[in-house]
């Protein structure tokens, strides 16, 4: 186990160096830089390119690409993001660490709210196969599944936040929640999260739905779930005992696998909402060229996507004993 | 000594080829049938929207002889005409207006909205009407038009970049799964690579370098959605190369390349083309989502990603924009995912139903 734990982080190295590599280069090479962008503004075309080449320097920018991700790896060796190239000069990691928790809590609470839910209709309509409930669920999931969620977000924002006035849609807080009480923080906070999370969650519930349901279906199928009812088992143990808990398997692995794809996926529906997470984050950043926290998100995301695939893949022995690792 | 008697070979009964029987599955699934036909409506639209909407009569009678320029505008518009087709003296002023000049009396065969996609008014964000279906944008221009004339970018998004993703895919992939050893590790590095990347950064990173038009999205698009053919592509060579054709092709002497592209290839065709089918239902997403973000088509060349842009920037004054932009990409997406779906079943009967 720990032999194969190894084994995959070191196989992870080449791949977040050229994930690293590819990124430096596509941006890097791309047109304009951020020096550029904030001279724009200058009139005086003496006094702009003066500031312009200060600038460069200032950013290093002057120096060759080659040596720049030299330097850029040596201070990821240290953990260290460096300063942004906004104009506001943060260091990288200030600016990621108060964009984090937004992303997260939004990944997480879809991630929860979309097993909990589909998981019960899963097993349900799998227990009753070709029942009008089945029938039902199917047909609404399938639907739900193929409306991409920006375009369920937009006529929501129209219906719910603009036309009948009942939630914001706007940010994560009210302009006015510092004079809130505690409750009104929580109830500010709830208005704010429903919206950008029922977008969020509806296509992954849908997709888990069916997944669970399908799989139920296989497991239901297999000899030892005959034998169990053969020996008298009530229906609900043979469900919940024999066939559930083998069908969990899949299902494990799909939320290692979509996790990163909510937290990558995010960018459209977090500029729309103007929510303060990682994708309007990196929206924002690639608008400016501020290329240390684009490096500094390609990286997180990317380490995200192989803790889940590795967690994924190191859930299995837990939930199913017959498959092990050496 | 006799000849020897040569008996004529006897032709071996023909069993129904492989891609008969799925397309006979695929055409007993109804559902994907709906697919297909939502599917074709979008390539006639996208052919003849000339001739479903502009400013100009389909035929007409002016001043005592016949014109077409709207069936004109249909070659122009997919640049496959030569270049001496043009419109007739006075259609091909940009003064003429042929709403106002053209004789009511005599014969004119107008198009279903007689309005051009760029043709701007003084008529913002007007509400649907007789006069405008489905209103009017901030600029004046017709909804209806423009959504028909979008149509073209959300077909030939899905279709050009999946035709790179799916060289790309195809080539890497076989390699990887004939060869085996050490090209698979690298193939399959490099698969996870771009696995890895989370795929819409990748695509912004690109979009804001090149210049954004059609043309980019579409290679942008082919040249990050590749993993998922490469994988399938992969998986059926490696399952087909011990198989006994090959072993004995091998035994013939033919080249590898041949071995891969004629004799492999054509049999683990089907199972790509599911992955290709969902992947053009990713692609039209992801163009409208690059142009509602600004970095897809740009205005004023419309497209349903704009439209819908346009739509999310008047929301408190024009409601009506929303809709339609939103129904045709569901609709255009949907009608992928349930041909993909009709072809996965159509080709292995034991899949189905499966998520």
């Amino acid at each position: 186990m720990l032999g194969y734990i190894i084994r995959r982080l070191l196989l992870a190295i080449p791949t977040l160096l050229g994930i690293t590599v590819v990124t430096f280069c596509v941006i890097n090479l791309a047109p304009g830089d951020p020096a550029e962008l904030q001279t724009q503004g200058i009139m005086d075309s003496k006094v702009s390119i003066r500031v312009y080449e200060d600038l460069r320097q200032y950013y290093g920018l002057d120096e060759p690409v080659l040596k720049r991700y030299g330097q850029w790896l040596g201070r990821l060796a240290r953990l260290d993001f460096g300063p942004s190239m906004s104009t506001d000069r943060r260091p990288v990691w200030d600016k990621i660490r108060e964009r984090l928790w937004p992303t997260m809590s939004l990944a997480l609470l879809s991630l929860g709210i979309s097993l909990a839910v589909a998981i019960p209709i899963g097993i349900y309509s799998a227990a009753r196969q070709n029942r009008w409930f089945d029938t039902v669920s199917s047909t609404v999931l399938y639907a739900l599944y193929s409306i991409p969620s920006y375009v369920m977000a937009v006529p929501l924002i129209l219906l719910v936040a603009i036309q009948w006035n009942w939630l914001p849609f706007q940010g994560m807080k009210s302009d006015d929640y510092a004079q809130l009480t505690a409750l009104g923080k929580m109830a500010d906070l709830v208005k704010h999260y429903t919206l950008i999370t029922f977008c969020f969650t509806y296509g992954a519930l849908a997709y888990y739905a069916r997944f669970v349901r399908q799989n139920m279906l296989e497991v239901l199928r297999q000899d030892y779930v005959r034998t169990a009812r053969a020996k008298g088992l009530t229906e609900r143990h043979v469900i919940m005992r024999h066939g559930f808990r083998n069908a969990l398997v899949p299902v494990m692995t799909l939320c290692g696998l979509l996790l990163p794809a909510i937290i990558g996926g995010s960018v459209i529906l977090e500029v729309m909402f103007n929510w303060p997470g990682m994708g309007r984050l990196f929206f924002e950043s690639m608008m400016s060229r501020d290329y240390p926290t684009i490096m500094a998100l390609t990286f997180i995301t990317a380490c995200l996507v192989l803790l889940g695939t590795l967690l994924a893949d190191l859930s299995y022995p837990l939930v199913d004993p017959r498959i092990a690792y050496d | 000594m006799t000849e020897p008697t040569i008996t004529q070979p006897q032709a071996p009964v023909r069993s129904e080829g492989y891609w008969r029987t799925v397309w006979r599955n695929v055409r007993r699934n109804r559902r994907g049938m709906a697919g297909l036909i939502v599917i074709g409506l979008m390539l006639a639209v996208w052919i003849f929207s000339p001739l479903l909407a502009t400013n100009q009569p389909i035929v007409c009678r002016y001043e005592g002889r016949w014109y077409f320029p709207a069936v004109v505008e249909v070659f122009q518009a997919r640049r496959t005409g030569p270049q001496w087709i043009n419109k007739a003296r006075p259609f091909n002023l940009p003064q003429f207006d042929a709403k106002e000049q053209l004789d009511p009396d005599d014969f004119a065969i107008w198009p279903l909205i007689r309005w051009h996609e760029y043709e701007q008014s003084s008529d913002f964000l007007q509400p649907p009407s007789s006069r405008h279906w489905l209103g009017t944008d901030e600029l004046g221009r017709d909804v209806a038009a423009r959504m028909i004339h979008g149509t073209a970018v959300s077909v030939k998004v899905g279709f050009v970049s999946m035709g790179i993703a799916a060289l790309i895919g195809i080539v890497l992939g076989g390699l990887a799964g004939y060869w085996g050893g050490f090209v698979d590790m690298v193939i399959s590095r490099i698969i996870e690579i771009v696995i890895c990347f989370p795929v819409f950064f990748l695509i912004l990173a690109i979009m804001v370098w090149l210049e954004p038009n059609i043309l980019n999205v579409m290679i942008v698009i082919g040249l990050t959605r590749w993993t998922g053919i490469a994988r399938y592509t992969r998986g059926e060579f490696m399952r087909i190369k011990g198989q006994d054709y090959v072993v004995a092709a091998h035994c013939l002497g033919i080249g590898h390349g041949r071995i891969m592209f004629r004799h492999i290839l054509p049999n683990a065709l089907a199972p790509v083309l599911v992955s290709i089918t969902f992947g053009i239902a990713n692609a039209v997403l992801v163009e409208a989502g690059l142009s509602w973000l600004g970095f897809g088509v740009q205005s004023p060349d419309p497209s349903w990603g704009n439209i819908l842009r346009t739509a999310y920037d008047s929301l408190n004054v024009a409601p009506h924009l929303v809709y339609p932009p939103c129904i045709a990409i569901f609709l255009a997406v949907l009608a992928y995912n349930l041909l993909g779906d009709a072809l996965r079943d159509a080709i292995d009967p034991r899949l189905r139903g499966t998520t």
